[in-house]
């Protein structure tokens, strides 16, 4: 879907800013805007270019730079921590090759810290894009990365 | 049995997806009776029922609820504030997910009480279930004539939409998520002005907590002082308790006020791991305090709390067992609140890395008394002069840790290498 077709689902107001990105980015394979979309989100609900992009570099859902198709996050905040009997961050960076804030050379994963993922009851946890994986502990880490590549071998 | 089901009293029974199976036990029933009541009176059901807001403040929701039908400006709006983000916290994730039709019924009859006409609710964006399952219900109600012009055949029309976060924990501040929901980067408004007179898109705003409103039927049903009469008496009612941590069994709680903390912990939680003992406990999340085991023995009251300079918050209880350093937690909650931080006010953008580099230095091994003395100073200046709750609250588990484990401060700089000393 481009990008005409995600503004032309919204109400022309400001008050749809956020939602028209979210809906835009989540679209994206690269799961990142760039400064010619900003533009045009801009010119479309008459803001300044400023206001877009000083909206999207405030949330930390936006991007400006490409993502992979699978961005996992993991969560660093005590009640995690202190369930985490194996070290989620470094399991993570070792599957995977990479180093938090970082994107596999495939373009298949990007690595990522996030708050709370409000979730301290089934804590250890980690998002992989819209989904919340409870629990988690090295093996089913594994499996999840492997899931993910053979999804997109398909 | 310490645990008292009230508002979610539904909770496993029905089926959240299905409004029919909410509907059949009772549910919307209360709007029907709210709708056939006179405003003043559901009013003053608020007013005697002493309720207090859930999102952590514990602000008398029947001031706010009054003063947002007193205004005459045009349009009002009703907000849940749905961006429950604090670490430790997931009692409005619970709720949202198993019984969305209770939060629902609780803004409709705030709007009918003070005549808004729209309402939003403000979801974290990483709670893609609870925004399906609210979504859905949002949908149904309207399809059953509950949300949307002329409900239930009356002239009363209230409609919803959901606004979802995009990772930021400060737009769960009230003015921060008013921010938001216009399309604005989440940064705080000088108050006054408040909400409820300036509101979303400068207009009057009610905004409360997600388990806030899911008590509003509770109380339409059972009445204020039926309500008052559990609990104690600054503190009425049920609070539900998000136990995390060192603990076996962890969850969402719907206890009664006045219940003490170490049955929670025991009879509720189960304890610590066998051969662990608790060392500290963390109440309310990474915005509270720090305290020690022997404290247990408090209770769940709001002005208990405060006597300690502290809050109940919204009702997180994070145990953590003698395995961990105290600095390293600390440690954490810092990183947390230097991440987060909006950066408009100086005291708590720069305030919150430089906290951080000191507390680093407890870590590492190499803290002196200079260290202890700037801490203290760092702590104090942020919470005294930041200008919303994320920086007035972001050194309170150093506060509290300073005041209960002031030795293991002392003991750390022992411990540190003796040049820095």
């Amino acid at each position: 879907m481009d990008l005409v077709a995600v503004l032309e689902q919204f109400p022309r107001e400001q008050t749809y800013l956020i939602e028209i990105l979210l809906k835009y980015q989540s679209l994206k394979p690269t799961q990142h805007l760039n400064e010619d979309e900003l533009k045009t989100v801009a010119d479309h609900l008459d803001l300044p270019e400023s206001h877009v992009y000083g909206v999207v570099s405030f949330y930390s859902f936006f991007s400006m730079s490409p993502r992979g198709r699978y961005i996992i996050q993991y969560c660093r905040d005590v009640p995690c921590h202190i369930n985490d009997d194996f070290d989620v961050k470094a399991s993570l960076e070792k599957q995977l090759g990479i180093t938090t804030g970082q994107t596999s050379e495939d373009g298949m994963f990007t690595l990522e810290y996030s708050s709370c993922l409000g979730m301290c009851d089934q804590s250890p946890v980690i998002r992989v894009n819209d989904k919340v994986y409870p629990r988690v502990n090295e093996k089913k880490i594994k499996a999840l990365i492997a899931e993910c590549r053979s999804d997109c071998d398909d | 049995m310490i645990e008292k089901k009230m508002i979610t009293k539904h909770i496993g029974k029905i089926d959240p997806h299905s409004i029919e199976d909410y509907i059949k036990s009772g549910g919307y029933k209360m709007l029907e009776k709210a709708l056939g009541m006179k405003r003043l009176d559901i009013h003053d059901e608020f007013e005697k029922s002493y309720l207090r807001g859930r999102g952590g403040a514990g602000f008398p929701v029947a001031v706010k609820l009054m003063a947002l039908a007193q205004e005459t400006a045009k349009p009002k709006y009703i907000v849940c504030n749905a961006d429950e983000g604090e670490p430790g916290n997931f009692k409005d994730r619970y709720l949202m997910e198993n019984n969305p039709h209770q939060i629902l019924e609780g803004m409709l009859i705030a709007a009918y009480a003070t005549g808004a006409k729209k309402g939003y609710i403000y979801i974290r964006g990483e709670f893609e279930q609870s925004m399906k399952t609210m979504k859905k219900a949002i949908c149904d109600a309207r399809k059953h004539n509950l949300v949307g012009p002329n409900i239930k055949e009356s002239p009363f029309d209230f409609d919803i939409e959901i606004r979802s976060g995009a990772g930021s924990y400060v737009c769960g501040e009230e003015f921060a998520l008013l921010e938001s929901i216009e399309g604005k980067s989440g940064r705080t408004r000088v108050k006054p002005p408040f909400p409820t007179s300036v509101g979303l898109f400068g207009k009057p705003t009610l905004i409360n907590n997600v388990e806030t409103f899911a008590t509003f039927p509770v109380i339409i049903d059972m009445g204020g002082e039926a309500y008052a009469n559990i609990g104690t008496p600054s503190s009425t009612g049920t609070k539900l308790i998000s136990l995390s941590g060192n603990i076996r069994n962890k969850g969402v709680y719907e206890v009664p006020f006045g219940v003490p903390m170490r049955k929670i912990i025991e009879e509720l939680g189960g304890g610590v791991g066998e051969g662990r003992k608790i060392q500290m406990i963390q109440l309310g999340g990474a915005c509270g305090p720090v305290i020690p085991e022997y404290m247990l023995d408090m209770v769940i009251d709001y002005e208990r709390f405060e006597e300690f300079e502290s809050k109940t918050g919204a009702g997180a209880i994070i145990v953590i067992d003698d395995r961990y350093d105290m600095f390293d937690i600390l440690k954490r909650v810092s990183e947390f609140f230097t991440h987060e931080s909006c950066g408009k006010c100086t005291p708590c953008r720069e305030g919150n890395l430089h906290m951080l580099k000191t507390l680093r230095k407890f870590v590492d091994k190499r803290a002196s008394e200079k260290d202890l003395s700037l801490l203290e100073t760092q702590a104090r200046v942020m919470h005294q002069t930041s200008l919303c709750g994320l920086g007035q609250t972001a050194p309170t588990a150093v506060i509290s840790t300073l005041h209960y484990f002031r030795f293991g401060y002392l003991n750390r700089i022992e411990e540190s290498t003796p040049e820095v000393r």
